[in-house]
């Protein structure tokens, strides 16, 4: 994924981690409300914890000493690292205090809310599978995809995703896109089976019967159905078969309301085509085995 | 990587290991009672463990902690499927490695085999 500097980007908020050092039944207590306000908790124990990085650190200390200071603390039995930190007695406090007196803290210091409010929704790619074949590229409206410096597809802009949208992967050829929050396999994560690759393989079987440029035979299609239409003109019953179509496809790809609620404007598709394709050079557009295709062929 | 082994852990508990708890707080995809109990397991027991909201959260923010935590290896992430868990990390820039990696899957394991798995006898 490219880097992210959009300063209206969910992603862009700083984190805070806390150090939680109580033990038993304590901890239990308290990590489950914490995890809950979306802040990362490192607990403290035997054997060793990730090792400290740039994130500001917040020391939850359950013992007698209730003062607030500033320490030394050692993350980690075997780290020896020292980092500082502002510590924080939370002997005799309800756990709701706690994970409350955690949010306030990280909305006062300027880290917004931990989740950035944003569902981490979105496409990862398993590279085993994906054949850069620029599909999920084409489909998706949404600009999520781009390609990298290599020319390979990449999740450049995860947070424009459409929850629970996980149209890309039910056109992907490979099975190579997951949506690690679906509720079903393989697109979930889970293994591929042989059933699912022969699925797929069909989809690409049907598009080559049809003699391998689908795209184009739509457009014949459409051209044909609007002679037709010119003839026999029933508006009523194109726009009651126009919305079964895109019933249907809102099921086969299991698209949510909003999601078909929020599509750009055929403005928007056209604009951001020849953004695009402004920005592919000749030599990359000679080669039609690389180059992204415009809103032209999508569907 | 080793994914969902069944092997107990052959030392004390924690010793070199280090352990990432993903609470997939913002989906229902994993059950709440296996979530709630393994959490509940861990966090009983002495082991020291980085505990996440999110894992998918930190992949896109391409969290440097999860670079720091595949690079060192000799971890087990408490997750979902170790296909999704793999592919996040490499979104995020951390390839884990091949092998030395232990991934406990919640969405399809039973949270007395994560816990036996995770902390041996003491579960």
């Amino acid at each position: 994924m490219s880097a992210l500097s959009d300063p209206t980007n969910p992603l862009d908020a700083n984190r805070l981690r806390v150090l939680l050092d109580a033990e038993g039944s304590r901890r239990a207590e308290l990590l489950p409300r914490l995890l809950a306000q979306g802040v990362a908790v490192t607990a403290t124990g035997s054997g060793t914890v990730a090792p400290l990085d740039d994130a500001e650190l917040l020391y939850l200390c359950d013992a007698d000493d209730s003062a607030q200071s500033t320490v030394e603390i050692v993350a980690g039995e075997g780290e020896a690292e020292g980092i500082s930190g502002s510590r924080i007695g939370i002997r005799g406090l309800d756990a709701d205090s706690v994970a409350d007196g955690v949010l306030e803290r990280a909305r006062g210091e300027g880290h917004g809310e931990p989740a950035g409010g944003w569902t981490p929704w979105f496409p990862v790619i398993d590279y085993d599978r994906c054949t850069n074949c620029m599909q999920c590229l084409s489909f998706c409206l949404f600009g999520v995809y781009d390609v990298d410096d290599e020319q390979r597809i990449d999740v450049a802009q995860p947070q424009r995703c459409k929850t629970n949208c996980p149209a890309c992967s039910r056109v992907c050829p490979e099975v190579a896109i997951l949506f690690p929050k679906y509720r079903h396999g393989p697109i979930n994560g889970d293994q591929v089976q042989a059933h699912d690759v022969e699925r797929e393989k069909m989809k690409v079987d049907v598009s080559a019967l049809l003699g391998g440029d689908i795209y184009s035979l739509l457009r014949q299609r459409h051209e044909r159905a609007e002679s037709r239409f010119s003839k026999e003109r029933d508006d009523d019953r194109a726009l009651k078969e126009r919305q079964r179509c895109l019933k249907k496809l809102q099921e086969d790809l299991d698209i949510p309301d909003d999601v078909l609620s929020s599509l750009p404007s055929a403005e928007q598709i056209r604009a951001k085509a020849a953004a695009r394709g402004a920005s592919v050079s000749p030599a990359e557009s000679t080669d039609p085995a690389t180059a992204p295709t415009t809103s032209e062929d999508t569907p | 990587m080793t994914s969902e082994t069944s092997q107990r852990p052959t030392e004390e508990p924690g010793a070199g290991r280090r352990v990432l708890y993903c609470h997939c707080a913002f989906a229902r995809v994993v059950d709440e009672g296996v979530k709630e109990k393994v959490l509940h397991g861990l966090a009983s027991s002495d082991l020291a463990f980085d505990a996440v909201p999110d894992l998918c959260e930190l992949a896109a923010r391409r969290d440097p902690a999860l670079g720091r935590l595949a690079a060192e290896g000799r971890t087990e992430i408490v997750a979902c499927y170790p296909r999704a868990v793999r592919w996040l990390f490499h979104a995020a820039e951390a390839d884990l490695p091949e092998d030395d990696v232990t991934i406990h899957n919640m969405r399809d394991t039973e949270p007395e085999t994560i816990l036996d798995r995770l902390l041996g006898d003491d579960s």
